[in-house]
């Protein structure tokens, strides 16, 4: 077990493997996504319409199968979890600028280099808006560091520790509710 | 199995169990959660660094985000070779610059999607930075560790989302 985790370490902390675990990773994620159908336009601005449930399918699925996975390999000392502490100010406001975005481009991030390699130039262009938008941001983030983003920091980094019960039951219950919405998406017909 | 991977599309809950799985590797092999902005940040950091070193080394931002190529740049390259490789093996590559629900509503000029693309673009760029994650690193790998930020982010995703895409192409539920 030791023994093992050090070779883990290892692998961790080898930037030349680590690249190449990055393109592997992609690949499988890119791969997914198009099957997936959520590198599509029209699926994506379909689940803004409120008329395709695709894409809240797929990502609740992942973080139904996703949370299982994690919480158990982190009570077996196998993972460490890694979440930042949001803000009103950060999240609030940046959440809703995204989603502006998200509905204009009608691809995400990562679903718009999906949907060059499916052959969707307009995404070709987002890529390189999302790009500029980030560099802009860099050069606000000094700015926006000392006034809005600091602004009404949450009480807690996750939802175990606000509401302060153990982990493992929080995880059950999110599960049976993912489990559950998913259901009744197929029961409505979606 | 080959049929398997030709396929055109696969069930949503069959992808989004493969991305959880995927997350698990991701988090055991590379002690990383699976997010796909920051590889933005880094490349406007390149391009930033390539017009004045100089000026990029003293911007808050990349001292925080280093604009190097590693894990998470090349995992954006290998999303757009995955995605190559899943719609060359189906047959469903299409070059386009105009996607039909777009065009159904606003016509056919290449130029004009092609300008709501990048305008569209920024505002998500900034917003990403912004929230500090995007639908994959808030919306999946955050969400699943149960993080508070990123249920908060992905609700304000959703929110923001459905009310533009609403007041741009009208809302089906009114």
């Amino acid at each position: 077990m030791r023994g093992g985790l050090m070779v883990l370490e290892q692998i961790r902390t080898d930037n030349r493997v680590q690249i190449v675990f990055g393109l592997l990773t992609g690949i499988v994620f890119g791969f997914l996504l198009q099957k997936g159908g959520v590198t599509d336009y029209g699926v994506i601005i379909g689940q803004l319409l409120l008329t395709d449930f695709t894409v809240v399918k797929v990502m609740l699925s992942a973080v139904l199968i996703g949370m299982i996975g994690i919480y158990s390999m982190k009570s077996a000392g196998l993972v460490r979890l890694h979440c930042r502490v949001g803000s009103v100010g950060a999240t609030v406001i940046g959440g809703l600028i995204f989603g502006a975005g998200f509905a204009i481009l009608g691809y995400c991030p990562g679903t718009a280099a999906g949907a060059v390699g499916s052959g969707a130039l307009d995404a070709a262009i987002g890529m390189v808006g999302i790009a500029l938008g980030a560099g802009i941001f860099a050069r606000l983030y000094p700015r926006l560091n000392r006034s809005v983003l600091n602004y009404g920091t949450f009480p807690a980094d996750t939802i175990p520790e606000l509401v302060g019960i153990r982990e493992g039951i929080i995880v059950i219950v999110v599960a049976i509710l993912i489990a559950g919405f998913l259901y009744m998406l197929t029961v409505l017909g979606f | 199995m080959t049929e398997w991977f030709m396929m055109a599309s696969w069930s949503p809950y069959i992808v989004g169990a493969g991305i959880g799985i995927l997350i698990w590797l991701a988090f055991l092999l590379s002690d990383r959660p699976l997010g796909c902005s920051t590889a933005y940040a880094k490349t406007a950091g390149m391009v930033e660094s390539a017009i004045s070193r100089k000026k990029s080394e003293m911007m808050p931002y990349y001292q925080k985000f280093t604009p190097t190529i590693d894990w998470q740049w090349m995992l954006i390259i290998g999303v757009l070779i995955g995605a190559f490789l899943s719609a060359y093996l189906s047959g469903t590559f299409t070059l386009l610059i105009v996607p039909p629900v777009f065009a159904a509503e606003f016509g056919t000029d290449p130029i004009f999607r092609s300008i709501v693309a990048l305008l569209g673009g920024m505002v998500m760029g900034i917003g990403a930075r912004w929230a500090g994650g995007c639908t994959s690193g808030h919306g999946i790998s955050g969400t699943l560790q149960l993080s508070l930020a990123s249920w908060v982010a992905s609700i304000c995703f959703f929110a923001g989302g459905i009310l533009t895409a609403g007041l741009i192409f009208g809302f089906s539920f009114i």
